[in-house]
């Protein structure tokens, strides 16, 4: 009783980031269950972690357009930043770390660093402009990124790390392992993610993305995205907080490419292109603006989707353009909401009466 | 201490209490021009520690231009704004607020999706010293300093009995109660000049009576300097110690309530030129 006293006098914002730690919560347990007792086929238990690495992209790239209000159109390039630094240190680290968590943690987390690194160098620039200018140059730093992954070739021996752009590797020792051949992208990479290791990140990412959208960080940010010239007029530092939100973005983007590459034994650089992020831009769009659940839902059910629909053959696509039509206009139809108001007022008004 | 550019009171408008005290703001020679356009220009004035000023004339005579000089929105083209004996030459909008400038806007920009606590909360930041970090692993530091400010948020709300709608959207209040809470959001600026940008547009004359008892309070609690721009020259009259009229970008009058509503100049820019008979 008393708990749920405390519950409703709550600021909505601290209810809402609890509903959300509860449903992830609950759904990695029902998955767990399910997985041990053998309910999955064998193609969605191969994306549980792709999932688990959409949906904090999802959630971070919701922090810069939802809570910070700038549309990104290149997230994918963080990812593929994290997901090559991240794989390289995972791949030079595997003899001193024998521990696959540990050098999957350690991967992540040097991914994370990168395209924190590479999301701050970026956000120089980018961070000046505004609206349509902002979404054109983040794109053309996603395909830049992808490029360059594209024609980077890396290796490792005991000498080191061995890094060259453009052309292959001469002075690799014998004994040395290419991590990186250019187009060919990453072979022989370790599949030590699992499951367990995307809920934990999306458990992360979830806690620093709610946490600072409630502190002063996410007051400030948010109150830029609401009025600029009178966030000014309060003494906010503006391009401070723009690229606070943007690099926290970016290197939760880059634990998830971490994640999402160490699921697979080769990863190419035009896996995380243009359509990926859209991909996610879309998670963020169907998900709504600024709601991490809505995010979290929309990238999980979009990235089965596809995969449910393999009975479509080669509509698979259509199919799934349709579907994302037809959720868009339900979930903008003045009737349908309406009648979700309603539903949830039902719900809370119940509470009251219980708390009472 | 700062050489003297101008004497005290260049305006006659700083009232007894404050003589003797160094003036909060002075503007010397201050203008501004757009392509040919002079919009502001030899725009002099100083304000008191502890004054209500008013800035008044015709439509387009240039005062928000003023507001949007002292703050910083536009760089002036020639003259200097000292304040509290400070040149604010070569700072932005953010830094001249932490310097002590706060205003409210003549069309309302509150933060429409943030709650009112978080308004007010918001404008705090720059006296918060809990970094990033500390926010999000919260640590001591966020607990202490959130509890500090959202007390401090209660307090300045609870001046204008706003204290109940702190966890309500910004953009859903009334009219009033918008314009009220960009005022409490400048003052948690913990400005020393206080610039109010029409505050009591659209308002009924019984909201606009406790406005000005609520503009005194200002004054008196914070002991601020006050400058506002408005139309109502009920409220003007009643509330300024000091009034500057301005019409095409000059001044054509200043000094005290009585003086304004007798001057030539003044009726002539509001009422235009009596015809020769």
């Amino acid at each position: 009783m008393n708990m749920k006293k405390s519950f409703k006098n709550m600021r909505k914002s601290t209810r809402r980031s609890f509903i959300t730690y509860g449903f992830v919560i609950i759904a990695f347990i029902i998955l767990q269950i399910m997985n041990g007792m053998g309910m999955l086929s064998f193609s969605l238990q191969g994306m549980l972690v792709p999932i688990c690495a959409y949906v904090v992209m999802a959630v971070s790239l919701n922090l810069t357009v939802g809570i910070l209000g700038e549309l990104s159109l290149g997230h994918a390039g963080f990812m593929s930043v994290g997901a090559f630094t991240g794989v390289t240190a995972a791949m030079a680290l595997q003899t001193a770390i024998p521990f696959a968590p540990l050098r999957l943690a350690v991967g992540m987390a040097v991914g994370a660093v990168f395209a924190a690194v590479v999301g701050f160098l970026i956000g120089i620039p980018v961070l000046r402009l505004k609206g349509d200018y902002l979404a054109i140059v983040t794109l053309a730093f996603g395909e830049i990124i992808k490029t360059i992954f594209t024609n980077l070739y890396v290796g490792v021996d005991q000498n080191g790390l061995h890094i060259r752009l453009l052309k292959n590797l001469s002075d690799l020792a014998e004994d040395g392992t290419m991590i990186v051949r250019g187009p060919m992208g990453m072979g022989g990479v370790a599949k030590i993610s699992t499951f367990t290791a995307g809920f934990v990140l999306v458990m992360i990412s979830l806690v620093v993305v709610f946490n600072l959208v409630n502190s002063r960080a996410g007051r400030a940010i948010m109150s830029i995205r609401d009025n600029r010239i009178a966030a000014e007029s309060i003494g906010l530092h503006v391009t401070k907080y723009k690229m606070m939100a943007f690099v926290v973005s970016a290197s939760l983007a880059g634990a998830a490419g971490a994640l999402f590459a160490m699921n697979y034994s080769t990863i190419v650089a035009s896996k995380f292109d243009f359509n990926t992020s859209i991909l996610v831009l879309v998670f963020v769009v169907l998900g709504g603006l600024g709601n991490m659940l809505g995010s979290i839902i929309a990238a999980a059910l979009l990235t089965i989707l596809p995969e449910a629909l393999r009975s479509f053959a080669d509509y698979r696509m259509l199919v799934y353009a349709i579907v994302l039509i037809l959720v868009m206009l339900a979930t903008n139809n003045p009737t349908l909401r309406a009648w979700i108001d309603q539903l949830q007022k039902a719900v809370t008004g119940k509470r009251k009466k219980e708390a009472a | 201490m700062f050489p003297k550019l101008v004497p005290i009171p260049s305006s006659g408008m700083v009232p007894d209490r404050d003589v003797g005290k160094t003036p909060i703001l002075e503007c010397i020679n201050l203008g501004i021009t757009f392509g040919g356009l002079k919009a502001v220009e030899n725009f002099n004035l100083t304000i008191g520690r502890t004054e209500i000023a008013g800035l008044i004339g015709p439509n387009g005579a240039g005062k928000t231009t003023v507001f949007n000089l002292l703050t910083k929105v536009y760089q002036p083209t020639k003259g200097t704004i000292l304040l509290d004996g400070k040149d604010t030459h070569g700072m932005d909008t953010a830094h001249v607020n932490r310097a002590g400038i706060a205003r409210t806007f003549q069309n309302i920009r509150l933060f429409q999706k943030l709650s009112v606590e978080d308004n007010v909360k918001t404008a705090m930041d720059t006296q918060l010293t809990y970094n990033m970090w500390e926010g999000i692993f919260r640590l001591p530091g966020y607990w202490k300093e959130e509890k500090v400010a959202h007390e401090r948020a209660l307090e300045l709300l609870s001046l204008f009995h706003m204290e109940d709608m702190a966890r309500v959207k910004a953009g859903s209040l009334p009219y009033g109660a918008q314009r009220r809470l960009e005022i409490v959001r400048a003052l948690a600026t913990n400005p020393s000049l206080l610039l109010l940008d029409e505050p009591a547009a659209g308002m009924n004359p019984s909201e606009t009576a406790e406005l000005m008892e609520n503009i005194r309070k200002i004054r008196d609690t914070f002991q601020i300097a006050v400058l506002l721009i408005e139309h109502d020259m009920n409220l003007v009259m009643n509330i300024c110690e000091g009034i500057c009229v301005l019409n095409f970008g000059r001044i054509i009058a200043k000094g005290t309530p009585e003086d304004i509503q007798a001057n030539p100049a003044v009726i002539e820019a509001y009422l235009g030129k009596k015809k020769e008979a």
